[in-house]
């Protein structure tokens, strides 16, 4: 926070009011904002900040239309914009605001002032169209991931809090092939689910099999999913750094369909997670091997005593779910422009709230959570929550959905306890 | 030598700091929901949180400290309750999943600007805007300490000797109370706990005269603050021992082997898992106001990962004890910090920079953690029949 000013401060020619360093301290307390119109910011605005007593002081607005202030008194300080100083054209829309200053803080202070012609009200059916489109792609790339989660639970009974981890793998992959070494998005895709399938493949031979045959209970094994997803978010940051990492350098190009702006690139992400888990889903109803996972996830003794080798099928749900999850986290570091090291750790409880939505270990139920999950966490700016808690709202609502109906959406009543 | 003993004065410093104190708290707490009860809590960083939020925004706006204290714990205890009801009578990985999501539900609430007023938001709260009250408390007076003023430098001006010898004694008599704690039943009696007692002291001794530390006596991060902390962690241990050898934590022992069984007798098995979840829950609150006595209220330094760090340090030490979670909170910060030291001084920076030194002690810490579940899920005090459970 405090850096930011300083690196502007280095990297701006000599102007007229440049940008100064507010350090709050057991004494001092800061007040800073930027001012900005929906055009840029405004340089050389002045600003009288008064305090309780009366006394006054003035600020400018920096070049980069930055502005702080330190003051030595807690209480309240009104800040109020000089309107003669603003250059034509503008509108104030809050030109007096008042901050209760803390010693040891910097405190935000937002006036807002637009041009004449914007209209800063775009209509709220253009923002529920627009936010419902980025729900959806949210909630298809949260589906490709908990649909694997969902089916490792099912056939193993196991929540792998590691899965968020996978989902990272998956974009530092792309990363390293396409962004790193310059391969081709087509082929360094498919490289990165192979690879991606391949670790499902290593881990279920080399860990989670020998697990279960030496008989490990699940919460245990679950422990060991979280060591398992501790060591890796550590790796990434150990690798890669705790920076954002981007699949693609270049900025992606624009569509817009009536009144929804969208990527090319998230069409493409949306298209091609529609025609994956029809595949999944398909297979799952129609082919052999997909009749013996849903018997596996039913009941794995009774399959298993039906003559389905039920290792062999968990083998290939563990390959199968890691290589969704690693192009879900393809795709969610090409869609969201970039991935960091804890980028899965912050969509684990979404996928979590996803599987647990649709009833826990039900790949259709995996589905329907995570297109749900997905349109709340977009959809609920739109419906007055702050912009901080719209992950806060899918949460909620799980907890929520625990109390009246805790098998999940599609899950098999059965009371536990 | 001199690196060697500069590493382990490090160790030393952090084994003894009031965040491995306070985190120790935090432990028994979720020792008492994990290791007694089978309740398997994600979340355990999230009434630390509360904790420390309701004893540093009260303090903040000018409430006395003890409001503040009861603030947190309050907050602790209405989060448990909200926790406890839609979960509590299903399968265990929904309290797993509920918890570990409300958890985050707090730390985005702590971190909204909405909140600046109240929590912070991001930068949090400083300590020094609700340290002062603690502080005032001290009668430790001014000036610095050094614990043990006798020390090894004054036996034959430090030789290696002097240390090597040290060193293994120190070993020898923490390998012997560790052996004599895990035999709890083959000796009993006054004889055994006085011998306990004893080589504690001992050791203790042995330890501080061969590392010193040197502290202010009150200021910011001094002894007052961790006098107070182990002191509060010697008798969170005692209330964790009343408890569960009362009928009650005989019956969270029963819930944990068998829940039915305990249903079956007759027994309001929501109704005592609810209480242990509530308890342990206040543990962690009281672990949270101790984490941010020295440090500042800080959501995200209060997240999902210092919850994992609890698990490994309470597998460490041994589930189901009551000295476990000390034991293990203990080796678990110093280990790491050995990790980490070690790994700056020995291992060349052409292979691991001193900056990634920290990431790589905390690969090292997830390993161990797995390798801990699967080969020795009882850890160092453990009994490895009472961690067969399954939730």
């Amino acid at each position: 926070m405090l850096l930011a000013p300083l690196l502007l401060l280095l990297g701006s020619p000599p102007a007229s009011a440049v940008d100064t360093l507010c350090l709050p301290g057991p004494d001092k307390a800061c007040i800073a904002g930027t001012l900005r119109t929906d055009e840029g910011v405004l340089p050389d605005v002045t600003l009288t900040i008064t305090d309780e007593s009366g006394a006054t002081q003035e600020v400018t607005t920096s070049e980069t239309g930055k502005w702080n202030i330190q003051v030595d008194k807690e209480g309240p300080y009104v800040v109020k914009l000089d309107e003669k100083t603003l250059p034509d054209g503008l509108v104030v829309d809050t030109g007096e605001v008042t901050v209760q200053a803390k010693f040891g803080a910097t405190l935000p202070a937002l006036l807002t002032v637009r041009t004449e012609d914007y209209n800063a009200s775009t209509s709220k059916w253009d923002e529920f169209l627009q936010s419902s489109v980025n729900g959806l792609r949210l909630g298809l790339l949260l589906a490709l991931a908990s649909v694997g989660l969902s089916l490792i639970y099912g056939t193993t009974g196991l929540s792998n809090f590691a899965h968020a981890e996978q989902v990272t793998l998956g974009g530092m992959l792309g990363y390293w092939l396409i962004g790193k070494h310059g391969m081709g998005i087509w082929i360094g895709g498919l490289l990165v689910v192979l690879l991606s399938a391949l670790t499902g493949y290593a881990q279920d031979r080399g860990l989670w099999q020998p697990l279960r045959r030496r008989g490990l209970g699940l919460t245990q094994m679950m422990i060991v999913t979280i060591g398992l997803s501790l060591a890796m978010q550590y790796t990434y940051q150990l690798l890669v750094g705790a920076r954002t990492v981007r699949v693609e350098q270049e900025n992606p190009s624009v569509t817009e369909i009536g009144p929804v702006t969208i990527t090319n690139q998230s069409l493409v992400a949306m298209a091609i997670s529609i025609v994956v888990l029809a595949v999944v889903g398909f297979a799952l109803l129609r082919t052999r091997i997909g009749r013996a996972t849903r018997a596996v996830s039913d009941n794995p003794a009774l399959a298993s005593a039906s003559g389905i080798d039920t290792d062999k099928v968990i083998r290939l749900v563990w390959t199968v779910a890691m290589g969704l999850a690693g192009l879900s986290g393809l795709l969610y570091a090409l869609v969201t422009n970039g991935i960091k090291w804890d980028s899965g750790m912050q969509i684990l409880l979404l996928l979590f709230a996803a599987v647990t939505l649709g009833g826990l270990g039900t790949a259709f139920g995996a589905l329907i959570g995570a297109l749900i999950i997905g349109l709340v966490v977009e959809l609920s700016p739109v419906f007055g929550m702050p912009g901080d808690f719209k992950y806060a709202t899918a949460l909620l609502i799980l907890i929520l959905l625990l109390l009246v109906r805790p098998q999940g959406l599609l899950g098999k009543p059965q009371r536990v306890g | 030598m001199d690196t060697i003993q500069s590493i382990l004065n490090a160790m030393m410093r952090e084994a003894l700091s009031p965040g491995t104190a306070a985190v120790a708290i935090a432990v028994i707490g979720l020792n008492i929901h994990f290791g007694f009860t089978g309740l398997l809590n994600i979340g355990q960083s999230a009434f630390m949180l509360l904790g420390a939020y309701g004893m540093g925004i009260a303090v903040w706006h000018g409430l006395p400290f003890v409001v503040g204290i009861l603030l947190g714990f309050g907050a602790a205890f209405v989060f448990a309750l909200i926790l406890g009801v839609p979960t509590l009578k299903l399968r265990g990985d929904y309290l797993a999943i509920v918890t570990i999501s409300a958890a985050e539900i707090i730390r985005y609430v702590g971190r909204s600007s909405l909140l600046t007023d109240f929590t912070g938001s991001a930068q949090g709260i400083p300590g020094s805007q609700y340290r002062d009250p603690f502080t005032n408390l001290s009668f430790f007076g001014g000036g610095s300490f050094t614990l043990l003023p006798f020390n090894y430098l004054d036996v034959a001006d430090g030789a290696a000797w002097v240390r090597i010898i040290g060193w293994l004694l120190a070993l020898a008599s923490i390998a012997a109370l560790v052996y004599l704690l895990r035999s709890g039943d083959r000796f009993s009696g006054v004889a055994r706990n006085g011998l306990v007692v004893l080589l504690v002291f001992w050791s203790l001794f042995l330890l501080l005269f061969l590392f010193p530390v040197a502290n202010q006596r009150t200021g910011v991060n001094g002894w007052w603050v961790r006098f107070i902390a182990w002191t509060l962690v010697l008798l969170c241990c005692f209330i964790t021992y009343l408890l569960v050898r009362s009928p009650w934590g005989r019956l969270l022992r029963g819930i944990r082997e068998d829940e039915d069984a305990i249903r079956s007798l007759g027994k309001n098995v929501f109704a005592i898992k609810m209480q242990a979840l509530i308890i342990g829950g206040l543990f962690g609150a009281l672990g949270g106001m101790v984490y941010v006595l020295p440090a500042s209220v800080q959501p995200d330094s209060m997240g999902r990962s210092l919850t994992f760090f609890c698990y490994t340090a309470l597998l460490l030490g041994g589930a189901a004890t009551i000295f476990g979670p000390v034991l293990g909170s203990v080796l678990f910060f110093a280990g790491r910090i050995f990790i980490q030291t070690a790994s700056q001084a020995y291992v060349p920076n052409s292979i691991l920079t001193d900056q990634k030194t920290a990431q790589f002690s905390y690969i090292v810490v997830g390993i161990a953690l797995m390798l801990l579940v699967i080969f020795r899920p009882q850890g160092i005090l453990g009994n490895k029949r009472e961690l067969r459970f399954d939730v």
